[in-house]
Order: structure tokens, then C-alpha cells, then sequence
């Protein structure tokens, strides 16, 4: 409608009913080609999203094992919901989630805001710091991970041997082996990830604040301190929360840094590690589905939370 | 006290400098040790050899990956793109009944943790005949990368000045033409950065390649990588693992740099302007 709101005068040799009638025919014309256009979009989602989506939900419901999933499958209710819930290991796994997800978009965040907020200072070399900052997103999770198991190694790794010369440790840990390490390990890996995304969009918050607002505080002599926890802060807190919405989405459903790192080991395992176990490992795909839509509906929760968060912008024009 | 605090900052910067790249940096030196140089720490190689290079490069196996993950990024990004360019002109420019609803769901689309649909498209994808091949691949990673390709696309095409389309309508231009002859041009930067960003997706799924194929013959890059192994579990050849990460990285790593601007600007519009 935007386009056709401030539509000039139609030629003045026709009548204005002509012009009534151009316009509504454009207005319809506008809407029967929009949804021509949104088709292959819409069909390409429901059979790549919506049609999995249903078959996990079916499979869920049903005793489907990997090798007999061509044949007939037989309904066997909440039966798979049950045998998942009453699993001490998916408690496990779900803990392990959970506290991974929090510690690493806690330190992201914060170490995200500290590199913000030196990229949006004015010096020579920023260009450098940027493209440098940029190096950790571009390198593949799966890559990432490998270099860090190296760098991890417990006999020839680089951080025992950093740590034992900055006399932090006296001798090698195997960071990977024990559960309490290896969570530390993963969410080093990933904040070193992951850090840059945090941070290149909390400095597109910074630069969204106009600079005579800082002007304005400097006159009346606020602290560097003060300028930054009464103006800038309050000012980027919207960014900085859809920026942890979406790096929380992202980290709950973690697969590949703890499948390189670690392997499918459980006890050290997020959610999904558990699911694709139980799926592909051991076969079983009524379980298997279960544990993935209960994931599904617990990350569910998670996007209406994203949903609600960035809902004022979703709807201008 | 000036220069105090201007060390102090650039102490900070160079801080950040070798906590970003230092883990390449040593993915680098690794690659070109062999031999019991390997298992020594030094920053700078002593005695620097390609022969873990020379060894990676004539792997069949991974010369393979390398091809099929190109094959399956440049489809999927191509893909996505002629299709996200033709909805993102009805989500940015008409106003039309359940706009508001499409907009949702492609968002939530795009949260969806893959691991829901994964017993589903494997019941799929083997129905279609598809498993443990390329064209499987890419068609579930459409999932993963049209949403986004269209939010992407969305961000730019509001962007460009309405009056543009009112004069080609004056002119006569169909909804067609408006898209392919007008706006198509005035993308090209977009389409380039949205197809680098829907390309690096792509290029780095694990999840979806790990299970919907089997043979090695049928392995991306990043599946390959991590199944690289020596004769047992306690040797693995590390020297070859980072010549290849090392080869599959400085790629991206330069796509990434010479579009950073874009990027940055992609990688914003889709996720804090809404």
C-alpha cells in the first residue's frame, strides 16, 4: 500500500472513476502477485520444516527402530515421553544444557560489551581490531573444535603448557577427561566462538545512540563511570537482550562442539547430543523422536521469548 | 596521565588481538611441524615443512569433501536466494492480510532446534530416495538457510526508496518486472552478502551432514575433518588435521574479511532491527 498511497494524479484526460478503478485494480493486483511470490517460499518451509516437524512428532508416539522404520510401526501413546523422563541420564543431559547455555552467553555478553565498546572508540588500528575480532566467527564450529582438542591436548597442548609456565598449574590437566574440566573447556571453546557475533551486535546498538547525547553528559561532568551506567547502558539494554535471546536459542541446542570435543559421551552431553544417541546410536526412533520434541517445546518457549522481545519493531513497514 | 591511559588501551586492544586470533595462529604453526617437532611447544616452527599439505592434498577422500561441500553451499545459497528474492519483495513492499503471520513463522522457522526435525527428515529423506546423497543434503539444508536468507533479503529491500517502485508502476512495470528489472540490480551487493551468509551456513553444518550421509565418498568438509583418524584413537595425525583445517579455513576467513562491512551489516539487520 506504501507505493500506492502517494500515487501521483492519474492522466487528467481520463475521468476519475477511470483512476478509482486503476487504483483498486493495482491495490489487488499488488496482493494476488505477493502470495504468487511467497509460494515457492511457503511450500519449499512446509516440506522442508513443517513435513519433518509432524514425522518427529509421529515417530514420537509411536516403538519406530532405525532398521524397521519402512515398515508398519505400531502406536504406542506416552510410553517414549516416560521412558525419557524417567532416564536420570536426560536429567543429566538437560543440567549440563542448561549450565553450559548460561555460563556461555553470561561471559559472552559481558566480554562481547568489552570489545563493543572498544570497537566503537575512535583510533588507529580499529579496522585491524574489527577484522582480527571477526577471524574466530569465520573459522567452521566443527574446526574450531579440532583446534581447540589439540590446543586442550593433556600431553602437548598449548594451555597446559601456557598454564605450567605461568606457574597456574604444576602439572598436566586433562581438561576433556572429567566432567567438571571438560564443561569449563566447552564453554571456553564456545564463548572464544561466539564472542564475536556478541559483540559486533552490541556495537550496532552503540552506534544507533546519537553522539550529542554524550556531549550533553560531558558538559555536566559525569564520570566516564557514570556516563556509561546511566546512559549508555540503559540505551543498548534492548539490543543486549535480543542479542542473549539469540545467542541462548543458539547455545541450548549445541551439537557439534561436544560431539568433536568430548564425543557422545552422556554424562558430559547436552540434550541433543542425547537425542541423536538415542536416535542414531542406539536406534531407537519413537525415543529418540520423544527426547527431540520435548527439546523442540522447551526451545519452543525460548523463541516466543525472542518473539515477544523484538515484536515493537516486528510490524513497521 | 594521557599516555598511561592510551597504553593501557592499547594494552587492552592487542589483548583481544591474541585472544581472537592466537587459536588459528597455533593451527597454523601445527601444520607445519611433523614428526617430533609436533609435540613440542615453540611459537614459531623451527624447522617448517608442507609436508603435511602435500599429504592432506593427495587424500582422495578430502579433495572429495572439499568438492562436495562446495557443490552443496553454492546450491543451497543459489537456491535460497531466487527464492528468498521473490518473497522478500511481497514481505517488504505489500501490505497484505497475514503478513504479520508468514513474518512469524518463517522467524520461528528459523529458531527451530535442528534436532526436531532430524528422525523426521531421515524418514523423509530415505522415502525420497535421498539418503546419503548430495541433493539430500542440500535439500534439508534449506531448512536451515531460507529463513534467514529471507529475513536477510526482507532488511534490504526495505531499504530501497518507495519512490522508485511508484515511478516503475507509472511506467507500467508488473510486479515481475519491478522485482527482476528494477529492484534485481540494485541488490546485487545484498544478494552477494546474503549468499555468503546463507554459503558459510552451509558450508558448516555438522548436525544434518554427519546423519544423512554414510559413505566417505558423500562427506562434506566439516564431517570429514572430524572423522580425520590415525591408526588408532590415541594417534591422531595432527599435523594433517590442521593443514586441512588450515586449507577449508583461509577461504572463509578471506571471504569474511573483504565483505566484513556487508557482513556486519547483514548479520545486524537479521537479528536487531527486526
Amino acid at each position: 500500500m506504501e507505493a500506492t498511497a502517494s500515487v501521483p494524479v492519474f492522466p487528467i484526460d481520463r475521468p476519475a472513476s477511470a483512476f478509482k478503478r486503476w487504483q483498486q485494480w493495482l491495490l489487488y493486483s499488488r496482493v494476488f502477485w505477493a502470495w504468487v511470490f511467497l509460494a515457492p517460499t511457503l511450500i519449499t518451509l512446509v516440506l522442508v520444516a513443517g513435513r519433518p516437524l509432524l514425522g518427529t512428532f509421529y515417530l514420537s508416539f509411536t516403538d519406530a527402530e532405525l532398521l524397521t522404520l519402512d515398515d508398519s510401526v505400531t502406536w504406542v501413546g506416552f510410553k517414549n515421553y516416560a521412558a525419557i523422563l524417567s532416564d536420570p541420564d536426560w536429567w543429566v543431559a538437560l543440567r549440563n544444557t542448561l549450565v553450559f547455555s548460561f555460563l556461555s552467553v553470561v561471559l559472552e555478553t559481558l566480554l562481547g560489551l568489552g570489545i563493543a565498546l572498544v570497537l566503537n572508540e575512535e583510533f588507529r588500528g580499529r579496522s585491524f581490531l574489527r577484522a582480527a575480532v571477526l577471524v574466530p566467527w569465520a573459522i567452521p564450529t566443527v574446526i574450531s573444535a579440532k583446534m581447540w582438542t589439540w590446543m586442550y591436548n593433556d600431553m602437548y597442548g598449548v594451555i597446559n603448557a601456557g598454564f605450567m609456565a605461568l606457574g597456574l598449574t604444576s602439572e598436566p590437566v586433562a581438561w576433556l577427561s572429567s566432567p567438571s574440566t571438560a564443561m569449563f573447556a566447552l564453554v571456553m571453546v564456545d564463548v572464544w566462538k561466539t564472542t564475536p557475533f556478541m559483540a559486533l551486535l552490541i556495537l550496532a546498538g552503540l552506534q544507533l545512540i546519537p553522539k550529542d547525547v554524550y556531549e550533553a553528559a560531558k558538559l555536566d561532568s559525569g564520570s566516564p563511570f557514570r556516563i556509561f551506567f546511566k546512559i549508555t547502558l540503559p540505551l543498548i539494554q534492548p539490543t543486549i537482550a535480543i542479542a542473549v535471546i539469540f545467542r541462548a536459542l543458539d547455545a541450548l541446542r549445541v551439537f557439534d562442539l561436544f560431539y568433536v570435543l568430548i564425543g557422545s559421551k552422556v554424562d558430559t552431553g547436552t540434550v541433543t547430543i542425547y537425542a541423536r544417541q538415542r536416535l542414531m546410536e542406539f536406534q531407537e526412533f519413537g525415543v529418540g523422536s520423544a527426547a527431540s520434541v520435548l527439546i523442540f517445546l522447551f526451545i519452543g518457549s525460548f523463541t516466543l521469548l525472542y518473539l515477544w522481545a523484538v515484536r515493537p519493531q516486528r510490524d513497521e513497514a | 596521565m594521557k599516555w598511561v591511559g592510551k597504553i593501557a588501551f592499547y594494552f587492552l586492544v592487542t589483548l583481544i588481538v591474541f585472544y581472537a586470533v592466537f587459536p588459528f595462529y597455533w593451527a597454523v604453526v601445527t601444520s607445519l611441524k611433523n614428526g617430533a617437532d609436533l609435540f613440542k611447544v615453540e611459537w614459531i616452527p623451527t624447522s617448517p615443512t608442507l609436508v603435511n599439505y602435500r599429504s592432506i592434498l593427495t587424500t582422495d577422500s578430502f579433495l572429495q569433501s572439499v568438492l562436495n561441500s562446495v557443490l552443496v553451499a553454492g546450491a543451497t545459497s543459489l537456491f535460497a536466494l531466487l527464492i528468498a528474492i521473490l518473497s522478500s519483495y511481497s514481505l517488504s513492499r505489500v501490505r497484505f492480510r497475514g503478513r504479520s503471520l508468514v513474518l512469524l513463522t518463517i522467524l520461528s522457522v528459523s529458531m527451530f532446534p535442528q534436532i526436531a526435525v532430524l528422525s523426521g527428515m531421515f524418514e523423509l529423506i530415505r522415502w525420497l530416495g535421498l539418503y546419503n546423497t548430495l541433493s539430500g543434503l542440500t535439500f534439508c539444508y534449506m531448512a536451515l538457510v531460507l529463513p534467514f536468507t529471507v529475513w536477510v533479503m526482507r532488511g534490504f529491500m526495505k531499504s530501497i526508496p518507495k519512490e522508485l517502485e511508484e515511478a516503475a508502476i507509472l511506467d507500467g512495470c508488473g510486479p515481475t518486472r519491478i522485482v527482476f528489472q528494477v529492484f534485481f540490480p540494485l541488490m546485487k551487493p545484498a544478494l552477494a552478502t546474503t549468499g555468503l551468509l546463507a554459503f558459510i551456513a552451509a558450508w558448516n553444518e555438522f548436525l544434518f551432514a554427519l546423519t544423512f550421509t554414510l559413505s566417505s565418498d558423500k562427506r562434506t568438509v566439516p564431517v570429514a575433518i572430524a572423522m580425520l583418524s590415525g591408526g588408532s584413537q590415541f594417534e591422531l595425525p595432527w599435523g594433517n588435521i590442521m593443514a586441512a583445517s588450515v586449507i577449508v579455513t583461509l577461504p572463509l576467513i578471506g571471504l569474511v574479511l573483504i565483505f566484513q562491512k556487508h557482513i556486519v551489516s547483514g548479520l545486524t539487520s537479521g537479528a536487531v532491527k527486526g
